[in-house]
C-alpha cells in the first residue's frame, strides 16, 4: 500500500487506480472528440456525394504537396511524442524535454505550413465570406466545400494549438524533474491526445485534398 | 441527535467557511449545492417566461406582448428549461452528491473536472441570459435553418455560444460519472449490486458523451453560417436546411432520454424504500436503462416525418420509435409490481414517485401516438406535441427531481422538511400540472399550432383552462422553495437514516463528512435488501483504510 | 354535446375518418393501460399500506413470465399501430393519378396559390368538392408548413425544393389553414382559408378573375421573354436539349448518371444549370436565379408539362 506516494490524490486508494482512472477518462474524452469531428465529417460527406464534380474541382486548388508534407510532419511528431512518453516511463529527464520540444517544433511547423496554405487561399479568393470567387463551377457549392475545408482544418488546428500549450506546460514540468517511472501520467495522457489529433489529420488529408485525383 | 451535537461534529458543510471555500471546492457534495442553487435560478427564469406566455394565451388576440417579444419568450423558455434546467438537474445535483456515496467512494474520479463543469455551466448560462438582456433570440430552442442562420435578426450567435459552452459541462460530467462507476466502486460493490440510480446515471452518461458533441457542431455551424454567410444551410447557395435538422435531432432526441433516465433512477430508489421491498425485476430495469440509451440514438427522424425525408426513412424511424417505448413500459410495470405486497408509506417522495409513474405513462403512451406516422402528420407542431413532452418533462422529470430532493434532503442537510406541507405541495403540483397540460392534447388534435402568439377564438376556453392550471402549478413550485429554505434552520434534525433505507449513502452521518465514510465500506449484500436488513445496525462499514 | 367550443376537429376529407379511426383505437388502448397502471397503484397503495413500523414484506425479486408478458404485449400493440399508421402514411403520400394540381408558394407571412387555369389567390385556396387535389409547394424564404386540420394533412414547405401533399375534400365550406413551422415574427398570423365549393360553383369561380391566363400559357410567355427558346429550339443543331415531352422522362447526364425530369430537376436546371449537364451538350446555359421568381418557375414547369400532353401521349407521373 503506497500511502506515501507523492502524487496520489486523496480520493484514490492506490496509484494504479488513479492511473487507470486517468487513462479511462482520456479515452472517453477522445470518443467525444470523435463525435465532435464526426458531425462535420457527416456534413461534408453528404455534400460531397451531392456535388462531387464541383468538390473535385475545388479540392484540386489545394496543394497536395503542402498537405502531404504536413502529413509527414505530423506523423513524425507522433513518433517524437511516443519517444517522450517512453522517456518519461524511463525517467530520463533530458530526453523527455528533448522529445517534447521536438514534438512542439514539428507541431509548430505543421501550423506554419497550414497557415501558409490559408494565406494562399486568401490570395486566390477562396475563403467563403471574404470576396469568394470560383470559376470552374457552381460558386455556392464550391463555397460549401471551402466552408468545410476551413471548418474542419480550423478545428483541427485549434486542437493542435491547445496541444502545443499542453506540451509547453509538460516541458516545463519535465525540466523540473516531475516525471519518473512512478509517475508519468500527464505525459501519457497528452500523448494519447496528440496521437488522436494526428489520426484526425490522417482522415482529413485524403478526404479534403485527394478528391477525384487518380 | 441534537442540533448541538450535529453542529459540533465536523461534516462537509461546516468543515470550512467562506465564499472561496465554496467557489474553489472540489468536494462533489458542495459542487452539487452550487448546481442546486444555480439550477433553481435558471428554472425560475424559464418559469417566468412561461408565466408570460400563458398569460398572453388567455385571450385569442396577441395583446399582452408584441409578436416578436412572444417569440423571444418561448425561445428563452425552451432554451433555459432544456439546456440549463432539465439536462443538468438530477445528474448535476443528485448524481454529483450521491454517486460517490452510493458506490462507497470518497469522491468522483475527477473532482477538479467536476468543478470546471460547474463553471462551464455558469458561463454558458450567464452568456445566454446576457443574450436575452441584449435583446433576446427568436428562433425557438430548435434553431431551424434557414431562419436561424440567415433571416432572424436576433442574438443567435451569442445564445448558441452559451449553449455550446454548457455542452462541455455535460460532456465532462458524463465522462466523470462513467470513469467513477468503472473504477471507484468499493470492495464487494459488483455491477449487479449497484443501486438502479447509478445504472440510470451510467446510461445517461453514455448519451452525454456521444450525443452532446454533435449538437455542439450543429450549433457551431449555424453560428459560422451567420457570421461568414457560408451557405451550408442556404438553399440559394446549394446548401440543405434539412441537414441541420438531422444534426440537431441526432443529439436532441437522445437528450430527452438524458432528461428522463436520471428521474427513473430516483423513482426506483424511492419506490423501493417506501414499499420496503427490492425493485421487482432489478436486472430488467437496469438493462432497460441501457436499452433506452442505445435505442434512443436510432430514432431522431421521428421529429422529421413531414420535413421532407423519404417516406421509407419515415417508416424505419417509426418502427424504431415503437421499439424504444418498450423498455420504458417494462420499467413502469416493474415499479408497479414492486408495490405488490409491500409495506407502503405515502411520504412526500413516494407521492412524487407514484405521480411520476402515472404521468410518465400518459406521456409515454402519447409518444406511441406520435410514433404512429399518420397521426403524427396531423399533430406535428401542434399543442399535442407540447402536451406530450411536458407530461414527460414536467410530469415526469421535474416531479422525479422534486421527489429526489425531498428524499435525500435529510442526507444533504441533516434536517427533515415539514411532511404536511410537502405532501400538500406534491398534490398541488400534480393537480395543477394535469389542468395545465391535459387540455393541450385536445387543443393539439383540434389543430392549434405551437409557437402561436394569437389564435382563433374557438381555442380560447381550453387555453384559459391551461393557464388556470399553470397558476396552480406555480403555487405548487413556490411551496417547496419556501419550506425547504425554512427547514435549513427550523427543520427537525434528521439522523443517519430517517427513512430506514438501504444503500451506502444512508450508512454515514447526515450531513456526511467530507470524505463520505470514516472507513471504506465493504459490500456484502444485494441492493434493496429490505427483507433482511435492519439498516441501522447490520450495515457496518468495513475494515479497509483509505490512503 | 354543444359546449360552445369544439373538442374535436371537422372531418372534411377522405383521409380524416381513417386517421380518426386509428386515433380512437390508440386512445382506447392508452386509456386501458393508463387505467390499469393507475388503478393498480391506487389499489396496492391502499391494500398494502404500512400498518406497523417493523413490517417486513416478502422478498419478491421478479418473475420472468411476467417480464415476457409485459414485453411481448406492448410490442405487439405498438407493431400493429406502426403497420396501420405506415399504411395510412403511404396513402397520404400517394396522390391519385388524375389529381388536380395546384401550386402553392409560401413566404413570410402569406400563402400564394396558383390554379392551372390561371386564377391566383392569396391566403385562400378554392377547391372543388369530391375531387383529388394535389398541391405542389415551395417556399421563397424560410421553412413553413401547410397544415389543414380538417383534412388531417400537413407538410413542411421548404425553400429550394418542392413538396407535395394531396387531399380530397368531402364537405363544402371554409376550413382553416395554418402555418405550422415557426417562421418568424408573424408566424401566428400566417393563416388562410381553404374554400371547398361544389364543382359547378368552382368552375364559375375559376372564370372570375379578369384577364387570367392559364399557368401553362403564362409559362409559355416566360419561355419566350426570358430567351429560353433561343437554345431550346427543338432543332437538331440546338444548343440546348429538347424539352418537348421531357417531363417525367429519364435524362442521361454527362457523368453517366441518369435523372428523372421531375419538378425539382426542372427547377434546379433553371436556377443552377451547371449542376447536371445533359450528355452531349455544352455547359453554357446561364443561370436564371434572380431573373425569375418561384411563381414564374412554377408557370414554366406547368408549360413544360403541357408540352408532354401536346405530344399526344398521357402526361407521365
Amino acid at each position: 500500500m503506497s500511502k506515501s506516494h507523492p502524487r496520489l490524490l486523496h480520493h484514490f486508494d492506490d496509484p494504479e487506480q488513479q492511473l487507470e482512472a486517468s487513462q479511462s477518462g482520456m479515452w472517453l474524452f477522445l470518443v467525444t472528440e470523435i463525435m465532435f469531428f464526426g458531425g462535420m465529417f457527416i456534413g461534408y460527406t453528404v455534400y460531397r456525394e451531392a456535388y462531387f464534380e464541383v468538390f473535385a474541382h475545388a479540392s484540386n486548388h489545394l496543394s497536395v504537396w503542402l498537405g502531404g508534407i504536413n502529413t509527414a510532419v505530423l506523423i513524425c511528431s507522433s513518433l517524437s511524442m511516443a519517444m517522450a512518453v517512453h522517456s518519461a516511463h524511463q525517467g530520463q529527464r533530458r530526453k523527455i524535454v528533448f522529445y517534447l520540444l521536438l514534438t512542439m517544433v514539428l507541431g509548430t511547423a505543421f501550423l506554419g505550413i497550414k497557415f501558409t496554405e490559408y494565406y494562399h487561399k486568401y490570395g486566390e479568393n477562396l475563403i467563403p465570406g471574404l470576396d469568394f470567387a470560383f470559376k470552374e463551377g457552381n460558386a455556392g457549392q464550391a463555397a460549401i466545400f471551402y466552408s468545410f475545408y476551413f471548418g474542419m482544418t480550423g478545428l483541427h488546428a485549434l486542437h493542435m494549438i491547445i496541444g502545443l500549450g499542453l506540451l509547453s506546460f509538460l516541458a516545463v514540468q519535465a525540466a523540473r524533474g516531475r516525471f519518473s517511472p512512478l509517475y508519468s501520467t500527464p505525459v501519457e495522457m497528452t500523448g494519447l491526445y496528440w496521437h488522436f489529433v494526428d489520426i484526425v489529420w490522417i482522415f482529413l488529408f485524403p478526404l479534403l485534398y485527394l478528391v477525384g485525383r487518380h | 441527535m441534537s442540533e448541538a451535537a450535529m453542529e459540533r461534529r465536523l461534516h462537509y458543510l461546516n468543515v470550512s467557511y467562506g465564499v472561496k471555500s465554496w467557489l474553489f471546492t472540489t468536494d462533489h457534495k458542495r459542487i452539487a449545492w452550487l448546481y442546486l442553487l444555480s439550477i433553481t435560478f435558471f428554472f425560475f427564469i424559464g418559469g417566468l417566461a412561461a408565466t408570460l406566455l400563458r398569460l398572453e394565451l388567455l385571450t385569442p388576440q396577441g395583446d399582452l406582448v408584441q409578436a416578436e417579444t412572444y417569440n423571444k419568450l418561448f425561445t428563452m423558455h425552451g432554451v433555459m428549461m432544456v439546456f440549463f434546467f432539465l439536462i443538468p438537474s438530477i445528474p448535476a445535483v443528485l448524481g454529483n452528491f450521491l454517486i460517490p456515496m452510493m458506490i462507497g467512494a470518497r469522491d468522483l474520479a475527477f473532482p477538479r473536472l467536476n468543478l470546471l463543469s460547474w463553471y462551464l455551466y455558469m458561463s454558458g448560462g450567464l452568456l445566454t441570459i446576457g443574450a436575452a438582456v441584449a435583446g433576446g433570440v427568436d428562433t425557438g430552442w430548435t434553431f431551424y435553418t434557414p431562419y436561424s442562420s440567415i433571416y432572424s435578426n436576433s442574438h443567435v450567435v451569442l445564445t448558441v455560444c452559451g449553449i455550446f459552452i454548457n455542452g462541455f459541462s455535460s460532456i465532462l460530467t458524463g465522462l466523470n460519472f462513467i470513469v467513477t462507476v468503472h473504477k471507484m466502486r468499493a470492495p464487494g460493490m459488483t455491477w449487479f449490486r449497484l443501486p438502479l440510480f447509478v445504472w440510470s446515471h451510467y446510461a445517461t452518461s453514455i448519451i452525454f458523451i456521444l450525443g452532446t458533441p454533435v449538437v455542439a457542431i450543429a450549433l457551431a455551424l449555424v453560428a459560422l453560417e451567420r457570421i461568414f454567410r457560408l451557405g451550408i444551410f442556404d438553399p440559394a447557395l446549394g446548401g440543405d436546411p434539412i441537414l441541420f435538422q438531422h444534426l440537431f435531432w441526432f443529439y436532441s432526441h437522445p437528450a430527452v432520454y438524458i432528461m428522463i433516465l436520471p428521474g427513473m433512477g430516483v423513482v426506483s430508489e424511492v419506490i423501493a424504500c417506501f414499499s420496503r421491498k427490492r425493485i421487482f425485476g432489478y436486472s430488467f430495469v437496469a438493462f432497460a436503462s441501457l436499452g433506452i440509451a442505445v435505442l434512443g440514438f436510432l430514432v431522431w427522424g421521428h421529429h422529421m416525418f413531414v420535413s421532407g425525408q423519404s417516406i421509407y426513412a419515415g417508416m424505419i424511424f417509426s418502427l424504431l420509435s415503437m421499439l424504444v417505448a418498450i423498455p420504458s413500459a417494462i420499467k413502469v410495470f416493474n415499479w408497479t409490481a414492486t408495490l405488490y405486497k409491500g409495506s407502503i408509506s405515502l411520504d412526500a417522495p413516494m407521492l412524487y414517485a407514484l405521480g411520476f409513474i402515472g404521468l410518465f405513462t400518459i406521456g409515454g403512451l402519447t409518444g406511441i401516438f406520435l410514433a404512429t406516422l399518420a397521426i403524427d402528420i396531423h399533430v406535428h407542431d401542434t399543442y399535442f406535441i407540447v402536451a406530450h413532452f411536458h407530461y414527460i418533462m414536467v410530469g415526469g422529470a421535474v416531479m422525479a427531481y422534486l421527489g429526489g430532493i425531498h428524499f435525500w434532503w435529510p442526507k444533504m442537510t441533516g434536517r427533515l422538511y415539514p411532511e404536511g406541507w410537502a405532501r400538500l405541495a406534491a398534490v398541488t403540483i400534480f393537480l395543477g400540472f394535469n389542468l395545465t397540460f391535459f387540455p393541450q392534447f385536445v387543443l393539439g388534435y383540434l389543430g392549434m399550432p405551437r409557437r402561436y402568439h394569437a389564435y382563433p377564438p374557438e381555442f380560447q376556453v381550453l387555453n384559459v383552462m391551461s393557464t388556470a392550471g399553470a397558476s396552480i402549478l406555480a403555487l405548487g413550485y413556490l411551496l417547496p422553495l419556501i419550506y425547504l429554505i425554512w427547514s435549513l434552520r427550523y427543520g427537525r434534525v434528521a439522523g443517519m437514516n430517517p427513512w430506514r433505507a438501504t444503500g451506502l449513502e444512508w450508512q454515514t452521518p447526515s450531513p456526511p463528512p467530507t470524505d463520505n465514510f470514516e472507513k471504506t465500506p465493504i459490500v456484502t449484500r444485494e441492493p434493496y435488501d429490505y427483507a433482511r436488513a435492519e439498516p441501522q445496525s447490520e450495515y457496518a462499514p468495513g475494515e479497509v483504510e483509505h490512503v | 354535446m354543444n359546449l360552445g367550443f369544439p373538442l374535436f376537429p371537422d372531418q372534411a376529407s377522405t383521409m380524416a375518418p381513417r386517421v380518426d379511426a386509428l386515433y380512437f383505437v390508440l386512445i382506447g388502448v392508452s386509456v386501458f393501460f393508463a387505467l390499469l397502471i393507475s388503478i393498480a397503484i391506487v389499489v396496492f397503495a391502499f391494500r398494502y399500506r404500512r400498518r406497523a413500523d417493523n413490517e417486513r414484506p416478502p422478498e419478491i425479486t421478479g418473475d420472468l413470465r411476467l417480464e415476457i408478458l409485459w414485453t411481448v404485449i406492448p410490442l405487439g400493440f405498438t407493431l400493429i399501430m406502426f403497420a396501420w399508421g405506415a399504411i395510412l402514411y403511404f396513402d397520404t403520400y400517394s396522390p391519385p393519378p388524375n389529381a388536380l394540381e395546384i401550386h402553392v408558394v409560401a413566404k413570410q407571412w402569406m400563402w400564394k396559390a396558383q390554379h392551372p387555369e390561371g386564377r391566383s389567390e392569396i391566403d385562400e385556396l378554392h377547391v372543388p368538392l369530391g375531387r383529388p387535389i394535389k398541391l405542389l409547394l415551395t417556399s421563397q424564404d424560410v421553412i413553413h408548413d401547410f397544415f389543414v386540420p380538417a383534412f388531417r394533412i400537413k407538410t413542411d414547405v421548404v425553400p429550394g425544393r418542392y413538396m407535395t401533399v394531396w387531399f380530397e375534400a368531402t364537405k363544402a365550406g371554409a376550413f382553416r389553414l395554418f402555418c405550422a413551422e415557426y417562421c418568424g415574427t408573424l408566424h401566428s398570423g400566417m393563416l388562410g382559408r381553404i374554400v371547398v365549393m361544389q364543382p359547378r360553383d368552382y368552375q364559375n369561380w375559376l372564370g372570375g378573375q379578369a384577364g387570367g391566363m392559364t399557368l401553362a400559357a403564362a409559362g409559355a410567355r416566360l419561355f419566350q421573354s426570358l430567351g429560353c427558346v433561343a437554345c431550346h429550339t427543338e432543332k437538331d443543331s440546338a444548343r440546348g436539349p429538347s424539352l418537348a415531352g421531357l417531363f417525367g422522362k429519364q435524362v442521361r447526364l454527362q457523368d453517366g448518371k441518369t435523372n428523372t425530369a421531375d419538378e425539382n430537376y426542372l427547377r434546379e436546371s433553371i436556377i443552377n444549370p451547371q449542376a447536371k449537364i445533359v450528355a452531349g451538350y455544352q455547359p453554357i446555359m446561364p443561370t436564371f436565379k434572380g431573373l425569375v421568381g418561384e411563381e414564374g418557375i412554377l408557370q414554366i414547369i406547368a408549360y413544360l408539362k403541357s408540352l408532354d400532353r401536346q405530344e399526344g401521349g398521357p402526361a407521365r407521373k
